[in-house]
């Protein structure tokens, strides 16, 4: 509670505009983190100096067995809690503080730092493992004042802070790392509160979520997490749509289509038209997961280990354009940052309000599939 | 006959040179305030006999009348007041409890004029309903946790395994409350079902069971069952498309019912299956149920009787501790739960019963709703409230509260015509609603009751879409629980803490 | 034609039906002067009959086959060839009552003052005639 206060006083929910960014390497080839700096550097004019960030899949091979838990701590106090914490639930296989250089604009950071872990889950623990690191993450990010897990999933990691994502992206030196997919955030929050944990993109496990909007169902949202024993202790909007997508397609095992139509279900006068069986399942889905549907504007990006999922409002309040090239799909706020590093595209669409861009590693099509035909 | 102290509520003003002596004053006064002079042709009034209905007011062709409260003037004393004195009167003369209609009248804090709600700007773009869809549409029912589908490999497609539970589907979050056939005309009820069917929501029997008349509307009826079991067998049951056990009301949480024998009519006798003029007294508390499990057992035997086809809810007055109760109904298996608050209407019931017991619907059903999640059971239940809902924005600001939908009583009574006079337990309804007399209940014609009806919900439903739009909001159950949206003034803190809202000026 | 028609369980027997058909004959037309002012006053064009707690305002129903078009001695009543409302002529008429006696409903009256019989004449061309616009309870209707 207090953890919650405190963070609560410092920011959050925080209206912003954004920019964001998404790419992915549909054959799994791995990339440098150069062109998606150069693409979020197009859309500058969408950002505002006061947060940045990357999430990036597959820069950790050779610990890929392993939870990356990158952390940002405002003290050593902090740091020293959290890996009393740390080394009593896991194994940390290894620590070390993450590289970086400073730049012009970037001349402090609060401490940075990366451990590989495995759990140590008691045999008679039912949880499983990935319940057993999210409570992990739940506990710091509540428990200890000035920590904060910025991702925790395996072979990826994300990388956050205060300044312009061109910025932020030199700072972490991610023109070193390489990755199969990539997803960039520019923020411009309406004020000058800065803290670099409240950056996207937002992690949970392999998750990743990048959003730009204001979440008027923000409430009822958090307080549907909140019976689900997610404690939303950011107050980020961002930070409700990572949780909703854990628990729906990790917990709940919906297919990502229909996790995309439970947070922008289809109009009621729409399902009254579909085919009876395909009519029962969006009404189901949309009585059962009423208080997970997200509502006011918002166009987000979700990575994870195998794929990215663009999705927009139910009325598409934000811009959302997808392209993609022989090997690559590119998910943006806007066409301009997707052609800046990639001029000869073999398509370019504008989803349409609800309908989700989903690409996976080694899959064909990068279209919605429609399950039931 | 000794003195009597007891003074005229209202002062009955006919301006003579309006009047045209044409006596349709005296026609419509069921309490005889005018009388009708013939030698010399002129009307004139009885101040003692008006209840203030304004039926005569509102028939008069020349706009020859005008009722007044009546100037009493005593001392000024803040302690002693004329109401108060004239009940004082009232009862020394008669040794009786004093007996009133609709619902509690004092001065007790309205909650909803201390709620403030939130509205888009710039960061977030608020909605035109008149441009954009804006749905109400609302389930009632309990709901299960997730959504079990099946993929077919070889297809490629999904099928939904989970079925739900039965669900009532209403098309705004609006519905008529309980009110019996018997407390209110033929004509009432039938104008309630008619406008429930047309608008898509439902309507409520009360205890007094279900006329064969009205079996045609059983789609949008809710029927209920309370401690007398009027009216109650197994094709009434069927005959609705949901259960609600009445257990308290919000008038007079703790009270049965009471049907004076002048209203039970023939028509009555036989729809609520008891004697033509005999009293109809329900029971304080249901004598099977003395405890939650005998409650469960109830609620189980109905979901038998209707082979587990339709939601079976519980009502209950808002009292002390009714967060801890309805978690309790929620666990024995209600589908939904209605909660009726301190301002809740009745056909009958003592007045400081009426005024004194009670909780109100506003706290009641934040309360309730953050018990109901503390313990991981909200989607179990639906939660309906009752009691005093006025207006759109009281029943908007409520479901930000948490509820799932509203009833309305008094609302509606004053949309087919009823002028809140509170003398519904006389059985002489001025405007035809609350009374079994032909020559009165002929007043309320349906067709016209249930147009205003209709008119009302469409009115007020439009005005919820135009609230939701401003918040940037185009799907009720967006807003429901959603106390993010709402914003205290002039609220204490614990107010505040209980109503789980911020005052106004904070924001996120 | 156009015809007034009574919804009987809806009539609530308030009598502003006929109020309003004084009136609306009167030479004011003005409620409170044809009551305070005009004497003789107007007769009601229409008759609410009251049982117990059934009532209803009778006025004439323009029969297609008026036995009172027949009876009359002076061709004061006619049929009104655009509306096929049967009117009557005050100037014609001279008060022999045959079409009161024949009128199957009594909905002709006698108007001692003026020695002519007076009935519905459907307010001679309103819109709707002033018994229907004033009824509250919409127990009279007109299509």
């Amino acid at each position: 509670m207090e953890r919650e206060k405190q963070v609560a006083d410092k920011d959050y929910r925080v209206p912003s505009a954004c920019g964001i960014f998404g790419m992915m390497s549909r054959s799994g080839r791995r990339f440098d983190g150069s062109l998606i700096i150069k693409a979020m550097a197009n859309m500058r004019e969408r950002s505002n100096g006061l947060g940045g960030g990357f999430a990036a899949y597959g820069i950790y091979p050779q610990y890929s067995s392993l939870y990356a838990f990158h952390l940002i701590y405002d003290n050593d106090v902090a740091k020293n809690e959290t890996e009393k914490i740390l080394s009593l639930y896991c194994q940390v296989e290894k620590s070390e503080p993450i590289p970086f250089r400073y730049t012009k604009r970037i001349t402090s950071a609060p401490l940075l730092w990366r451990y590989f872990l495995s759990p140590k889950k008691n045999a008679d623990d039912d949880r499983t493992e990935e319940d057993f690191i999210v409570d992990l993450v739940m506990l710091i990010n509540r428990k200890i004042p000035g920590a904060f897990v910025a991702s925790s999933g395996k072979n990826m990691g994300i990388f956050k802070g205060v300044g312009y994502p061109e910025e932020i992206g030199e700072f972490f030196r991610l023109d070193e790392y390489e990755g199969y997919i990539w997803i960039g955030h520019g923020r411009f929050p309406t004020n000058s509160v800065a803290w670099w944990g409240g950056a996207h993109p937002f992690g949970l496990l392999d998750w990743s979520v990048v959003h730009n909007g204001e979440i008027s169902s923000y409430g009822i949202n958090r307080r549907y997490l909140s019976a689900n024993g997610y404690e939303c202790t950011l107050f980020t909007d961002t930070e409700v749509i990572a949780y909703l997508v854990d628990l729906l397609v990790r917990r709940h095992q919906l297919p990502f289509e229909l996790m995309a139509k439970v947070l922008c279900p289809p109009l009621w006068e729409e399902i009254e038209r579909m085919p009876q069986e395909e009519a029962e399942l969006h009404q189901n889905l949309r009585i059962v997961y009423s208080e997970a549907l997200v509502n006011g504007p918002f166009a987000i990006i979700v990575g994870f280990k195998d794929g990215m999922l663009g999705l927009t409002d139910r009325i598409k309040l934000r811009p959302l354009v997808a392209a993609e090239d022989e090997d690559m799909l590119y998910i943006s706020s806007e066409e301009g940052a997707i052609r800046e590093i990639q001029p000869s595209l073999k398509r370019v669409w504008m989803p349409t309000a609800g309908e989700p861009v989903i690409g996976k590693i080694g899959a064909t099509s990068y279209a919605t599939e429609h399950y039931i035909s | 006959m000794p003195l009597s102290t007891i003074f005229p509520e209202f002062k009955i003003i006919r301006d003579k040179e309006k009047c045209i002596a044409c006596q349709v004053c005296v026609r419509q006064c069921a309490f005889e305030a005018h009388i009708y002079d013939p030698e010399k042709d002129e009307v004139y009034s009885d101040d003692s006999k008006c209840v203030g209905c304004h039926r005569c007011e509102a028939l008069c062709p020349t706009d020859a009348l005008n009722i007044i409260k009546y100037p009493f003037d005593i001392k000024d004393n803040k302690n002693w007041t004329p109401g108060i004195l004239n009940d004082i009167y009232r009862q020394a003369e008669s040794g009786a409890i004093i007996l009133t209609g609709m619902g509690c009248d004092k001065d007790y804090p309205i909650y909803w004029d201390r709620i403030l709600l939130n509205a888009s700007q710039v960061t977030n773009p608020s909605i035109d309903p008149l441009r954009e869809p804006m749905e109400l549409r609302t389930f009632i029912g309990r709901k299960p946790r997730y959504v079990e589908v099946e993929r077919s490999q070889e297809r490629d497609t999904v099928k939904v395994k989970t079925q739900l539970p039965p669900q009532l589907r209403l098309e705004t979050p609006i519905m008529f409350s309980a009110m019996s056939y018997g407390s209110i005309s033929f004509n009432a009820c039938q104008a309630l079902a008619r406008a429930a069917e047309e608008i898509g929501t439902y309507y409520n029997t009360g205890e007094g069971g279900l006329h064969p008349d009205l079996y045609k509307f059983g789609a949008n009826t809710i029927v209920q069952v309370a401690s007398g079991r009027f009216g109650v067998h197994p094709d009434y049951l069927n005959a609705g498309a949901a259960i609600e056990i009445k257990i308290g009301q919000g008038a007079k949480p703790g009270i049965g019912g009471h049907l004076p024998g002048e209203k039970v009519t023939e028509e009555i006798s036989r729809t609520r299956m008891i004697p033509t003029g005999t009293d109809a007294l329900s029971p304080a508390p249901h004598h099977d149920i003395y405890s939650i499990e005998d409650l469960r057992q109830l609620i189980y035997a109905l979901k038998e009787a209707t082979e587990y086809k339709k939601p079976v809810g519980v009502k209950i007055a808002a009292v002390h501790n009714v967060a801890a109760i309805a978690t309790g109904i929620a666990r024995a298996g209600a589908d939904f739960i209605t909660i009726d608050g301190l301002r809740g209407g009745t056909g009958a019931a003592p007045q400081v019963i009426r005024d004194n017991v009670g909780i109100p619907i506003e706290l009641a059903i934040a309360v309730v709703d953050s018990r109901l999640r503390e313990e991981g059971i909200r989607e179990e239940v639906s939660l309906i409230a009752a009691g005093g809902f006025r207006k759109s924005s009281d029943v908007i600001k409520a479901i930000a509260l948490g509820a799932d939908a509203v009833y309305i009583g008094t609302a509606a009574l004053a949309a087919m015509g009823c002028h809140v006079c509170q003398k519904c337990y006389t059985g002489k309804c001025n405007w035809g609603i609350a009374t079994q007399d032909p020559y009165l209940s002929k007043r309320l014609n349906p067709n016209i009751a249930a147009r205003r009806l209709v008119n009302l919900i469409n009115a007020w439903s439009k005005e919820l879409k135009e609230m939701l739009g401003g918040m940037g909001i185009n799907a009720i159950e967006s807003l429901r629980g959603n106390r993010e949206h709402l914003r205290g003034v002039g609220l204490e803190e614990w107010e505040l803490r209980l109503l789980g809202i911020k005052p106004a000026g904070e924001g996120w | 034609m156009k015809r007034i028609y009574i919804h009987e369980e809806y009539c609530i027997g308030c009598r502003l039906c006929e109020i309003h058909c004084i009136a609306q004959h009167s030479r004011s037309k003005k409620l409170i002067k044809a009551f305070k002012e005009e004497f003789p006053r107007p007769l009601p064009r229409l008759v609410v009959e009251e049982s117990g707690y059934i009532s209803f305002a009778l006025q004439c129903r323009h029969c297609e086959d008026a036995p009172c078009l027949s009876a009359c001695l002076t061709g004061a009543m006619y049929r009104d060839e655009k509306t096929k409302a049967v009117l009557h002529d005050k100037d014609k008429c001279v008060g022999c009552w045959m079409c009161i006696m024949v009128c199957p409903f009594g909905v002709i009256k006698r108007d001692e003052n003026n020695k002519i019989v007076s009935k519905c004449d459907l307010c001679n061309g309103e819109e709707v005639p002033a018994c229907v616009a004033n009824c509250p309870n919409e127990a009279l209707e007109y299509r």
